[in-house]
């Protein structure tokens, strides 16, 4: 069979991303342009700052991804684009440059999902991985525990009520002086503190034993804060940090080691930028070892936003038959599996 | 010379070709619909009309700001990513210099202003001189007061155009101290065919710019930036207080 050569662009959040990935699990280049210093001055990522950063750099960013997997726009069969979830003035800047990028070289467009982008990077270094497994993909704007019952088909067990997890380590980060991006900062500090310090309350949710809530967990860490405050207490940074990470960790793997126990899921793997936290890869690690069931991550690079996991989405898509016309918008709520 | 030009500054997105003196197709579409849908499909229903064969455009043209924000944008990834795949260069056209090509040849001064919200209009003073475009202002985000002092203290006829003038009519129709006048409906709002006539004259100065260099001049800073230049500033003078 003939290779296939996705040109994929992402550009959802914070990273202007290109990518060219061959039959959707060999990456030729992966460029990503991160704008994390700028929105650091704000404390979080500002939506009209990204859309502003991604209409410079894309094109650059584009032709780097082109140049380094020694392949021109007319090597390419397919182009992958992100088109939700994200921030919708983000995300129009990549789908308009790939529509028309696609347009003028009548190359066959694919919209992709942001999420199916996330659990599809775990394909990438896992070359063994096919479905079905669950997935637990865990972001600054997701969590989601799925199970991915073929390629391009899922099925949510279960969801956050309010905060995504990583939107929870962002906010105590601030609130205890670590500052932006919270998750990288929160889960070296850790290493230095006692994960069983502080009694933080692991949420669980009456008739959705799948679901998720940190929006409590958050609140209760602030509680804490701002009690030794009054008192007059310092508080132990690396304790509330470890004890804070744990009580994420404890509920994420909880959940997951259900779902694996309910429905006899042999395979589960992480995704999104929390995956690359280290207490919960080696929590979830330590947990799937004992129940027999793989365990699958993607290195770092692969866990946050980055346009080659798009390209292994945009593979598998394509190769189903999905094809996206020039009036494919930005869908900023986009839902995993619908189209 | 064939130039392609986009314009989704405004509520309207438009799309034309020119070709040496002639104006071969332009696409023009004033309703709520999201550019983003629209402007490629438009511009995909003129190539097939004319048969174009988009290899033989020199320059791709965009109305490249003041506008609304998400619009700039989403006409300009177009023009970036025709200018990537097709390998042409872009020219970035002010957008009010597009819309006052609208009204060439008149004798008055031309006033176009489109609402910039926060009781602000984009707005410019141009004048067509010896058939060529002058700009008497530079493009600017300034509240309405502050163009009609303006067009008051030059003391010409002027014709005003834009979404900002149905937005300002009260206003402007109180304190203009001149003659006025409103564009009508076929030449109040932005045409793709001025933006590309108005490319033109930047090919001749040889302003012309990468696809990869293009971006949206938005007059503007954000929200966010703004706010916290205000809040530095507080904090400065608190420090010399």
């Amino acid at each position: 069979m003939k290779d296939i050569k996705i040109l994929a662009i992402e550009s959802s959040c914070d990273e202007t991303a290109a990518s060219v990935v061959k039959n959707g699990r060999e990456v030729l280049s992966n460029i990503i342009s991160s704008q994390i210093a700028l929105h650091t001055l704000y404390g979080g990522v500002v939506p009209e700052i990204a859309s502003r950063k991604h209409i410079e750099k894309i094109n650059q960013v584009i032709e780097q991804a082109l140049r380094e997997a020694e392949v021109t726009l007319d090597d390419i069969d397919a182009i992958g684009v992100t088109y939700g979830p994200g921030l919708v003035g983000a995300l129009l800047v990549g789908v308009a440059e790939a529509k028309a990028i696609s347009y003028a070289k009548n190359i066959p467009l694919v919209g992709v999902h942001h999420i199916e982008g996330h659990i599809s990077a775990n394909y990438i270094e896992n070359k063994d991985l096919e479905p079905p497994f669950a997935c637990l993909v865990v972001s600054g704007g997701h969590t989601h525990l799925v199970t991915v019952k073929d390629y391009g088909t899922y099925e949510i067990l279960g969801r956050t009520r309010d905060d995504a997890a990583g939107e929870a380590f962002d906010k105590v980060a601030r609130a205890i002086g670590l500052g932006y991006p919270g998750g990288p900062k929160i889960d070296r500090v850790a290493k230095e503190g006692n994960p069983d310090a502080i009694a933080f309350p692991r949420a669980r949710i009456a008739e959705a034993e799948y679901d998720f809530s940190f929006s409590g967990l958050k609140s209760a860490v602030l509680n804490y804060i701002n009690g030794c405050k009054m008192k007059g207490e310092e508080i132990s940074v690396p304790d509330v940090a470890a004890s804070f990470q744990k009580a994420v960790t404890d509920v994420l793997v909880e959940h997951s080691m259900h779902a694996v126990e309910e429905f006899g899921i042999k395979k589960l793997a992480i995704a999104g930028g929390v995956a690359s936290n280290s207490a919960l890869r080696a929590a979830m690690q330590e947990a799937c070892e004992k129940r027999g069931v793989a365990f699958y991550h993607p290195s770092p690079v692969l866990c946050t936003d980055n346009a080659a996991m798009i390209g292994a989405a945009a593979y598998y898509e394509f190769i189903r038959g999905t094809r996206s016309d020039l009036s494919l918008n930005a869908v900023p709520n986009l839902k995993l599996g619908e189209r | 010379m064939k130039i392609l030009a986009l314009d989704s500054s405004g509520m309207v997105a438009s799309a034309a070709v020119i070709e040496e003196g002639r104006l071969l197709a332009e696409y023009t579409v004033n309703y709520k619909k999201t550019h983003s849908q629209t402007l490629l499909p438009m511009v995909d229903e003129i190539v097939k009309m004319i048969e174009l064969d988009l290899d033989s455009i020199d320059v791709i043209a965009v109305a490249g700001g003041p506008g609304s924000f998400t619009g700039l944008r989403i006409g300009s990834a177009t023009a970036k990513g025709l200018g990537l795949a097709l390998g042409k260069p872009l020219v970035n056209v002010p957008t009010l210099e597009g819309l006052a090509c609208n009204l060439y040849g008149t004798d008055r001064v031309i006033c176009p202003m489109m609402d910039a919200r926060r009781n602000q209009v984009y707005t410019g003073i141009y004048d067509f001189r010896e058939d060529e475009l002058e700009i008497l202002e530079g493009q600017m985000a300034v509240p309405v007061q502050n163009v009609i002092e303006k067009l008051n203290q030059l003391g010409r006829a002027v014709i005003l155009l834009g979404d900002g003038t149905a937005v300002y009519k009260e206003v402007l129709e109180k304190e203009l101290q001149v003659p006025y006048s409103f564009a009508p409906p076929h030449l109040n709002q932005q045409r793709a065919s001025a933006v590309a006539m108005r490319a033109l004259d930047y090919v001749r100065q040889g302003k012309t710019e990468t696809a990869a260099q293009h971006q949206p001049d938005y007059l503007r800073v954000s929200q966010a930036e703004r706010e916290r230049k205000e809040r530095l500033k507080q904090q400065e003078t608190e420090l010399d207080a």
